[in-house]
C-alpha cells in the first residue's frame, strides 16, 4: 500500500510525457480537421519524418563536436520543424488541394495514398531498418516518496518533452488567439466561405494549417527519437492513429480538446501496460478510438457537426 | 514566362528541401555509430527535374486532360450478346493452366484471390459507399476460422469453408451494426481500428492462436475427400493420382489451386452482379449517392448498410479460408493494415462500382510487381503513388462504369 503514491506518481509521470506527443500530433489533425473538414491520414508520417530529419541534423552536427547541448537541441528542433514544414505545404499542395470539393472518401483515399507514399519514400531513401539515434541525455532525476524505499525516476529527455510541449502549447494558444493569422484561422474554422467573402486569403490560412501542424509532429517526432533511441520509417502509422484517438477523444477541430486528449490517451495507455499487459496497450488504445466514435463521436470538447442536406 | 521561371525556381528549391534530408545525406550504421554519406548529385537531379517540369507544365498537363475524358466507360448493365464472349473467357481461364508453366499459374492463383477480396471489397466501397479500412480483418477471421477448425478439431477445408464464411459475416454483422451509423470517414477510421485489433488480439492471444507464428500445416483441399499429396495422411487411404491411376506431380495441385480460385471469383462475381439489379442492390448505390434521400423515402439505412457489410465480410471471410488452405499456414503479419491498402487500391484503380475495372485492376496490381521484380521496393511506393494520381485525376476509376442519367438543358 505505501508504495503506492510513488507508483502512480511514476506512471502519471511516465503518461503526462507519452500524452504529450500524442497532443504535439493531435493539433495537426485537430486543426486541418477544423478548417477543411479531412482526416490527415499521412499526418503521422510527418512525425516519422520529422524525427529521421532531427536524426540527420545530429549526425550533421556531429554529437562529439563539442557544441553545447541545449543549442543542439535546439538546432534539431528548428531544422526539422523547418523541413517537415516544407512537407505539410507540399502535401497539401500535391494531394489535397486537388480534391478538395470532392466527397470526403476521395480525400481520405488520397491521404492513405500519401502515407504509404511517404513511408516507403523515407524507407527507399534511408533504409528501411531501425536506424539509432545516439544518446544525449543520460540519467535524470530519482527521488524516494514516502519513504517506501520505491524510487520514482523521470529521465531527463522525458522531462524535456514535457517543458517544451508545455511552451510550445501556451505559445500555439497565444498565437492562435492574438496574431493575425490565427483570427484569419479562427474564422475560416467557422465558416470558410463566409471567411473568403471577407477577404481572408483561405489557401493561405490551409497552407499555413498544414505547416504549423506539420512542425509541432515534427517536434514530437525529434523528441521521441531522442528519448527512445531508435527510429525506423513505419513508426508514424500506429503513432498517428493514436493521436487521431486523441483528437477524436478531446473532440476533434479544437485545439484545447486535442491537448486534454492527448494527454489522457498518453494516462490511459501507460495505466493499461502498467496495471493489464503492455501487450494490450494497443488495443486499449483502438478500442478507445472505437468507443468514442461510437457514443460520443463529438469527443469532450467538441461541437456537434449537424448534417445539411 | 517570368512569372514562371520563379514559381519553377521556388519549387526546385522546395524540392531540395523534401529531397536532402531523405536522399542527400544517407545515414549509415556502422556498428553503434550513426555516420553520413552525402548524395548531392542525386539532389541536382531531383531540383533540375521538378524546375523543368514545373516550366513545362502546361504542355505536359495536355495528356493527362485528354485521359480525363478520353477513356472509355462501361455502360451500366451489360447488353445482351456477350454471353458468347464471357463464355470463351471463362473457357479460355480453365483450359490454359494445363499448358502453362507452374509459377504463371501460381501468379494466376494469387491474381484470382484478389479478384475475389476485391470484389467482395467493391460491394462495400463501391456499391455502398461505405470506406472500409479494416477489410483485411475479416480475411484474417476466415484465415484463422479454417486453421482454428483443423487445429482444434480437425476438420477439413470444405467442412470448414462455410463456417469461415459464416464466422466473417458474424464478425462484419457485429461489428457493423454499431458502427454504421457513423458518417463516411469516422467509419474508415473506425474499421481501421477494428482491423487492428483483431490482428493485435490474433497476436496476443498466444495459447488460441499460436501468436505471432500463427499455424501451420493447414492441409490443402482435398477433391472429393480425395487427398492430392503423393502418400495418403492416414494409413489405407486414397489419394487422387492413386483414384485416377496417375502418376504424382505437384502440378495438380497447383492447377487444382487455381480451377479453385477461378471458381470462388466467378462465383463472387456472379453473386455480386447479382446483387446489384436486386432491390437490395438499387439501395445500395442510392444510399451511396444521398443519404438523407432514402431516409425521406423510407429506406432504413442501417439496415442495408449493414447488408452490404456483412456481404463484404463474407466474401473476405471465403478468401481468408482458400488463403489458409493455399499457403499451408496463417500469421497475423499476413494481415496488415498493408493488405487492406492494397485491396483498396485496387478497387479505386479499377472504378469504385464497376466490377470489369476491378478485375482489371486486380490482374494488373499482382502481375506487374511480379513481372518487374527488380523494381520490388519501389513496389508500395507506386501504390501510394497511384492512390493519389487516381484520386487527383480521374477518381471514378480506369474503367468506370457509366450510369444512365438524364441532363437538363441549359
Amino acid at each position: 500500500m505505501s508504495d503506492l503514491i510513488p507508483q502512480l506518481t511514476q506512471q502519471v509521470f511516465n503518461g503526462l510525457s507519452l500524452g504529450a506527443i500524442y497532443a504535439l500530433i493531435a493539433i495537426g489533425y485537430t486543426m486541418v480537421y477544423g478548417i477543411i473538414g479531412m482526416i490527415n491520414f499521412a499526418h503521422g508520417e510527418i512525425y516519422m519524418i520529422g524525427a529521421y530529419v532531427g536524426l540527420v541534423t545530429l549526425t550533421a552536427f556531429g554529437t562529439a563536436s563539442g557544441m553545447p547541448l541545449p543549442l543542439l537541441i535546439a538546432g534539431m528542433l528548428v531544422v526539422a520543424m523547418a523541413v517537415t514544414g516544407v512537407y505539410g505545404y507540399t502535401l497539401e499542395r500535391v494531394a489535397y488541394r486537388p480534391v478538395r470539393g470532392s466527397p470526403r472518401l476521395v480525400a481520405l483515399i488520397s491521404a492513405i495514398g500519401m502515407s504509404i507514399f511517404l513511408q516507403n519514400w523515407m524507407a527507399l531513401g534511408q533504409g528501411a531498418r531501425d536506424m539509432a539515434v545516439p544518446a544525449l541525455f543520460s540519467g535524470g532525476i530519482n527521488f524516494e516518496l514516502g519513504g517506501s524505499g520505491f524510487g520514482v525516476t523521470m529521465p531527463y529527455s522525458r522531462i524535456l518533452i514535457i517543458v517544451v510541449t508545455v511552451v510550445l502549447m501556451i505559445g500555439l494558444t497565444l498565437f492562435i488567439r492574438h496574431s493575425r493569422m490565427g483570427r484569419a484561422s479562427r474564422a475560416c474554422s467557422q465558416d470558410m466561405h463566409m471567411a473568403n467573402l471577407l477577404g481572408i486569403d483561405t489557401n493561405k490560412v490551409i497552407s499555413f494549417t498544414f505547416v504549423l501542424g506539420a512542425m509541432l509532429a515534427a517536434v514530437g517526432g525529434v523528441l521521441i527519437a531522442i528519448t527512445i533511441g531508435k527510429l525506423n520509417p513505419f513508426i508514424g502509422f500506429i503513432v498517428g492513429i493514436k493521436a487521431f484517438t486523441a483528437a477524436v477523444l478531446g473532440g476533434i477541430g479544437s485545439i484545447p480538446g486535442a491537448m486534454l486528449g492527448g494527454v489522457l490517451l498518453g494516462l490511459a495507455e501507460t495505466f493499461a501496460a502498467a496495471y493489464i499487459s503492455s501487450q494490450y496497450k494497443d488495443i486499449v488504445a483502438f478500442s478507445l478510438l472505437v468507443l468514442i466514435l461510437l457514443f460520443r463521436p463529438t469527443g469532450l470538447l467538441g461541437k456537434p457537426e449537424v448534417e445539411k442536406v | 514566362m517570368g512569372n514562371n521561371i520563379k514559381h519553377a525556381a521556388i519549387s526546385a528549391l522546395l524540392t531540395a528541401v523534401l529531397v536532402m534530408p531523405v536522399f542527400g545525406l544517407e545515414l549509415i550504421r556502422q556498428g553503434a555509430r550513426t555516420l553520413m554519406q552525402p548524395n548531392w548529385s542525386f539532389v541536382f537531379i531531383a531540383m533540375a527535374v521538378v524546375f523543368v517540369g514545373q516550366l513545362c507544365r502546361p504542355w505536359l498537363m495536355i495528356p493527362f486532360k485528354a485521359m480525363k475524358r478520353g477513356l472509355p466507360t462501361l455502360p451500366a448493365a451489360p447488353t445482351g450478346g456477350n454471353k458468347f464472349i464471357i463464355f470463351v473467357l471463362v473457357a479460355a481461364a480453365v483450359i490454359w493452366p494445363f499448358f502453362s508453366g507452374r509459377s504463371s499459374v501460381d501468379i494466376a492463383t494469387l491474381v484470382l484471390i484478389y479478384v475475389m477480396l476485391a470484389l467482395g471489397l467493391n460491394i462495400v466501397v463501391g456499391f455502398a459507399g461505405l470506406l472500409d479500412l479494416g477489410f483485411v480483418g475479416f480475411y484474417a477471421v476466415g484465415a484463422y476460422t479454417y486453421a482454428l477448425l483443423y487445429q482444434w478439431a480437425g476438420w477439413g477445408f470444405w467442412e470448414a469453408l462455410p463456417v469461415a464464411g459464416a464466422m466473417a459475416a458474424l464478425f462484419g454483422f457485429i461489428l457493423g451494426f454499431p458502427v454504421l451509423r457513423l458518417r463516411g470517414d469516422y467509419l474508415a477510421i473506425v474499421t481501421l481500428g477494428f482491423g487492428e485489433i483483431i490482428r493485435l488480439l490474433l497476436i496476443n492471444l498466444n495459447q488460441f492462436t499460436g501468436g505471432p507464428d500463427g499455424i501451420s500445416g493447414i492441409p490443402k483441399p482435398t477433391v472429393f475427400g480425395l487427398e492430392m499429396t503423393r502418400r495418403a495422411s492416414e494409413e489405407g487411404g486414397e489419394t487422387f493420382h492413386q483414384f485416377m491411376g496417375w502418376t504424382f506431380q505437384n502440378q495438380h495441385m497447383v492447377i487444382y489451386l487455381y480451377l479453385m480460385a477461378l471458381m470462388f471469383a466467378l462465383v463472387t462475381l456472379f453473386v455480386s452482379t447479382r446483387l446489384i439489379r436486386m432491390p437490395v442492390g438499387r439501395a445500395w448505390e442510392a444510399l451511396r449517392e444521398d443519404e438523407i434521400a432514402c431516409r425521406s423515402l423510407g429506406l432504413n439505412p442501417t439496415r442495408i448498410k449493414l447488408s452490404a457489410f456483412t456481404l463484404g465480410a463474407m466474401f473476405a471471410g471465403f478468401g481468408g479460408a482458400f488463403f489458409a488452405a493455399r499457403q499451408g499456414l496463417v500469421n497475423p503479419e499476413s494481415f496488415t493494415f498493408i493488405e487492406s491498402a492494397l485491396i483498396l487500391a485496387i478497387v479505386v484503380l479499377g472504378g469504385m462500382g464497376s466490377q470489369v475495372g476491378v478485375i482489371l485492376a486486380a490482374i494488373l496490381i499482382t502481375v506487374v510487381p511480379e513481372l518487374a521484380r527488380e523494381f520490388a521496393e519501389y513496389r508500395m511506393l507506386i501504390f501510394g503513388l497511384v492512390m493519389v494520381l487516381m484520386m487527383v485525376w480521374r477518381p471514378q476509376g480506369l474503367l468506370p462504369m457509366k450510369r444512365p442519367h438524364v441532363e437538363l438543358e441549359k
